[in-house]
């Protein structure tokens, strides 16, 4: 393809990001964010995805197979841990102003400008390795798309001026400065950014998805065909099999661990994720969009390696697999996408990453300078803002021609992967101060400087000097012999490590140092006030989310002399802004003395601007301040804990009231409850005491009256009040039975057969039975059946629970089935009374064995009796160690079971 | 004087023993009695039988005795059959419901024989 098209088609999609970011800048101003959703937000994480993703691992899977699947591997499997830890990053960074990883880890260890700077300095060496396979990957997709790899033309890269790549770094470094400079904003957020970059990560999400569709589903028959050509030839077959040896396994548990560690704490992660953050609880949706982002762009990677090694010729490069296929097959404007795919992602890397750095490098490297040489406070200087603005610019143009001089001198060597696991390696460094940071209260200044010194120590001796020294640029003899020609200090074998890989080895090396360093000089070492008030807002966050942070420095100065401070620094047209935010909710006026609050306020926005460290020079310079002990300061933080388990212990002892007045209102409607049913318990009896007393009477009154009463009928009225009097006996008995069995605690001392008790209660019943022609069976049991029992009770039982079959089942050709089985290996008896009746309605299925509980139903004959019956059975099997139950259904009657254990012994 | 012979009465209650010893009474004092032993049995004769009275129990199974009176009282053909509640309980409330549902009067459990004879008598207009 013609030279011209890509560089016109390069420019008008820069352009087009560009109009974009204006847009989304615009958008911000006028309230309307694009960027406040969970979406754009998990999109703009895709930053990660460079051109390592997007060349490189195509590369690295034709080279070993499924080694490529860590890097995405790492940040999936992380997700949770990544949510928890994100979360607390993002809570501490919005209270505390925080802008970038270098004055995250400068705040938490009291503020300290060394850690700032050592930070720094770390990243800036651990980045520009990675901005250079940015630019080495733009060219060389260049060449590619081009064809100038085959034909010498004019971009040779012979000279300065001819090399391509060069071009691209100037256009890249105008872009930046045009995006991240515009303004300085006291809380570094970009949303005009922020939405060109989520644009191209769909960009090269797309992009890559029709490469690999086109590859899978147009060269291939679908992703079978392709695993099966792959597995035709023994080059490609390979491929699909993980590598079993130890050395491998090694490997993929450090980039497991360096990808998870660099998606939250790399310059431009940190930069998107916590200061771009517009709101914490998207957090939580990314953490599964954003894997599943790099799932979508990882999915084609594997075909397309496997497709490149069967169909370009040998010796094309395999980090170029993805964008040489469309041009074998002649689809140039599919290649022309994909390669803007490939900008896109290498853009979007290049200006975040070099944004964070530039803001770092000034913030935490060149301001403490500025300030301590009193250079920025003198008087009569440029606004302070807008020369920060100028160093940051100049910040950018030399990172990004730092990253071209290394690509010149060494990413040309070395494939895409190998030089971006050099950078993750140095992104390692900081996570032991990080994470320690922000869980250990104990972790400090000291030993945070000796891990991070140490770790960056070993990381520059095993990756990049061998590196250099691979390229012929320093001692080539170094990997081979060693340091000063120690064999035990080889740079890829340190002290005798043999058989892991470069990047393992530097990985267990450097972070033995550093963690052990940062540990053991932790427990050795005190913290000063500052270190000790920081720390326990980082570990402690939740504690300050409503509550001040300590005061650690009193500090006195009039409010006319802190605006005067921020006109300085900032100029006059945004201190009025931000003063008019604060006095929403606070009136300053000029003449008096500012409160505690104001300074801080004041240092806040100092912070976001300029960094916590350099913000804390630039206010000790202008006002009178006292620092707080140290014994004050344990005081404080006391005070603060007895609040917290004060406000704890109240929050427990609310919760236990409330819990003990829901127990008390619901006793007391178990009272309630109670109380009604003994009203219709009472009004049942009374009830039921008044009709037998009725018969009686009127009885008892007609042969009063008559003298000459026919014997006959004399008899029958005598037998009738006999009757109703043994009726009221019953019922007195049963209620005095209920309650002798609520109050009382029951030993039973006797046992009884289930079957003598059965025939015992059937010879009573038998009138009745034969009166209503119920056919009624029952075969009898001559196996052991003794249960735990006194015999009256266990006919009592028996009596009831045959009466209510008698009193429920049809009313014609009425049916009785009396069962009893004794299962002798588990020592039980189950014994079922069926009768034919109609079923027991729903409402009372759940209370039938209950006090008081009558069933009345229309279908039903007359609830004879008390509602005790079922009750005292209740009891008196559960006396017995028995279960009662039963079984209604709409068709088949009812049948009560009774369940025993049973007793060996006859009676004791 | 309107002869005692003519006049029907249902008696209705779930306690077979106090059926029994109202139909003696009522027998006794020369009326006509029928029986029936719960609400549904007597709504399905009264239409039937027309009786100049009922007396009907309260408390019963099923169709209860409010519900068989509101059931006479919509039948134009009974509209001159009297009620006569018969209740264990003995509430206003009770009572208010009770003449509501159309009753003539009302005799609470236990009763005395005399008492009851006269009150039917009263109510039907019978003099001795």
């Amino acid at each position: 393809m013609d030279a011209g098209i890509v560089i016109i088609t390069s420019l008008i999609y820069l352009i087009l990001l560009f109009g974009v970011a204006i847009y989304g800048n615009k958008m911000s101003k006028s309230g309307n964010s694009i960027v406040n959703n969970p979406y754009v937000y998990s999109l703009s994480l895709a930053v990660y995805c460079t051109v390592w993703t997007f060349y490189g691992s195509v590369g690295r899977a034709a080279d070993s197979g499924l080694a490529y699947v860590p890097v995405y591997l790492g940040p999936t499997i992380m997700a949770p841990i990544w949510y928890m830890v994100m979360r607390k990053i993002i809570l501490i960074s919005k209270q505390l102003r925080v802008t970038s990883i270098a004055d995250f880890l400068s705040s938490r260890y009291g503020k300290s400008t060394f850690i700032g700077a050592l930070t720094t300095i770390i990243l800036v060496f651990g980045i520009i390795p990675y901005i250079s396979i940015q630019l080495k990957a733009i060219g060389y997709s260049f060449d590619i798309i081009t064809n100038q790899g085959n034909e010498q033309g004019f971009w040779d890269s012979s000279t300065f001026y001819r090399d391509k790549v060069n071009y691209f770094a100037i256009l890249l470094a105008v872009f930046t400065i045009l995006f991240g400079t515009r303004s300085l904003d006291p809380n570094e957020r970009h949303e005009g950014l922020i939405t060109a970059i989520a644009l191209e990560s769909i960009v090269k999400l797309v992009a890559f998805l029709a490469g690999g569709i086109f590859v899978v589903y147009f060269l291939y028959d679908g992703l079978e065909d392709v695993f099966l050509q792959a597995s035709k030839h023994p080059d490609t077959a390979e491929l699909l099999t993980l590598n079993p040896s130890p050395e491998a396994a090694t490997n993929w548990f450090w980039v497991l661990i360096l990808s998870a560690v660099s998606v939250m704490f790399l310059p431009r992660q940190f930069h998107v994720s916590v200061v771009e953050n517009t709101n914490v609880s998207f957090v939580r949706q990314a953490s599964w969009l954003f894997p599943l982002y790099l799932f979508l762009i990882s999915f084609f990677v594997l075909p397309i390696a496997i497709a490149g090694k069967l169909s370009l010729p040998a010796g094309s490069e395999p980090d170029m697999f993805v964008l040489s296929l469309p041009l074998l097959y002649g689809h140039e404007w599919l290649a022309l996408l994909v390669y803007i795919g490939g900008f896109s992602a290498a853009a979007s890397m290049v200006v975040v990453s070099v944004i964070s750095l530039s803001i770092m490098v000034s913030n935490n490297l060149l301001m403490p300078l500025l300030i301590r040489t009193r250079t920025a406070s003198i008087e009569g200087y440029a606004l302070l803002s807008d020369r920060l603005l100028y160093i940051r610019r100049i910040v950018i143009i030399v990172i990004l021609f730092l990253a071209y001089g290394f690509y010149k001198s060494v990413s040309n060597n070395f494939p895409l992967v190998s030089i971006g696991l050099i950078s993750f390696t140095a992104i390692l460094q900081l996570a032991p101060a990080v994470i320690g940071g922000i869980y250990w209260s104990r972790a400090n200044k000291k030993g945070a400087i000796a891990g991070l010194i140490a770790g960056f120590f070993i990381w520059f001796i095993t990756l990049p000097l061998p590196t250099l020294a691979e390229s012929g640029i320093i001692s080539p003899n170094l990997v081979e012999n060693g340091y000063f020609s120690i064999s035990w200090l080889r740079p890829y074998a340190l002290f005798g490590l043999e058989n892991v890989d470069r990047i393992s080895n530097a990985c267990i090396w450097s972070m033995i140092f550093n963690v052990g360093l940062f540990v053991i000089v932790s427990i050795l070492s005190t913290q000063d006030v500052e270190e000790l008030a920081q720390g326990d807002i980082y570990v402690n966050i939740e504690k300050y989310s409503n509550a001040p942070e300590l005061e650690v420095i009193h500090r006195e100065a009039s409010v006319q002399k802190l605006k005067q401070l921020l006109v300085r620094y900032l100029g006059s047209a945004k201190t009025r802004n931000l003063l008019k935010t604060y006095d929403g909710t606070l009136s300053v006026k000029n003449d008096d003395n500012a409160s505690q609050e104001f300074i801080n306020y004041v240092e806040k926005i100092l912070t976001g601007a300029f960094g916590s460290a350099s913000s804390r020079l630039l206010l000790s310079t202008d006002i009178r301040q006292q620092n707080v002990t140290l014994e004050q300061l344990n005081e404080l933080l006391n005070q603060t804990k007895e609040i917290l388990e004060y406000s704890h212990a109240l929050e427990e002892k609310t919760a236990e009231l409330t819990k003990t007045t829901q127990e008390l209102a619901e006793v007391n409607t178990q009272l309630t409850q109670l109380d009604v049913l003994k009203a219709e318990f009472i009004s049942t009896v009374t009830h039921e005491l008044r009709t037998p007393i009725t018969a009686i009477r009127s009885f008892a009154q007609m042969m009063a009256k008559k003298d000459d009463l026919d014997p006959e009928k004399k008899r029958e009225f005598l037998n009738i009040i006999l009757k109703e009097c043994d009726r009221i006996k019953r019922l007195i008995n049963q209620v005095l039975e209920v309650e002798k069995i609520d109050a009382e605690i029951i030993t039973i001392e006797d046992f009884a057969s289930l079957d003598n008790t059965i025939k015992l209660a059937l010879k009573r019943l038998q009138p009745q039975i034969e009166d209503l022609k119920v056919d009624l069976i029952y075969n009898g049991s001559s196996k052991h059946d003794m249960i735990k029992l006194d015999e009256d009770k266990l006919l009592q039982v028996m009596l009831n629970l045959l009466s209510n079959a008698l009193k429920f089942c049809a009313s014609e050709n009425g049916i009785i089935r009396i069962g009893l089985k004794i299962n002798e290996l588990e020592r039980s008896a189950t014994l079922s009374v069926y009768n034919n009746g109609q079923y027991i309605a729903k409402e009372f299925q759940h209370t039938i064995f209950e006090k008081f509980t009558q069933v009345k139903d229309g279908n039903l004959a007359k609830p004879e009796g008390s509602g005790l019956g079922l009750y005292i059975t209740r009891k008196f099997v559960e006396q017995a160690g028995g279960q009662v139950s039963f079984d209604s259904s709409e068709k088949g009657g009812t049948t009560f079971y009774l369940n025993f254990p049973l007793h060996n012994e006859e009676k004791s | 004087m309107v002869s005692q012979a003519s006049k029907k009465i249902l008696i209705v209650d779930d306690e077979p023993n106090i059926v029994l010893a109202l139909k003696y009474l009522m027998e006794d004092a020369g009326f006509d009695v029928y029986c029936a032993y719960n609400g549904d049995e007597a709504v399905d004769i009264v239409s039937d039988l027309m009786p100049d009275l009922i007396i009907l129990d309260v408390m019963m199974p099923g169709r209860d005795g409010f519900s068989v009176a509101k059931y006479i009282r919509n039948r134009e053909e009974l509209s001159n059959t009297i009620i006569l509640f018969l209740t264990a309980k003995g509430t206003s409330k009770d009572k208010m419901q009770g003449y509501d549902s159309g009753a003539e009067s009302y005799i609470v459990k236990p009763f005395d024989n005399d008492e009851i004879v006269e009150k039917v008598q009263e109510a039907l207009g019978v003099i001795i």
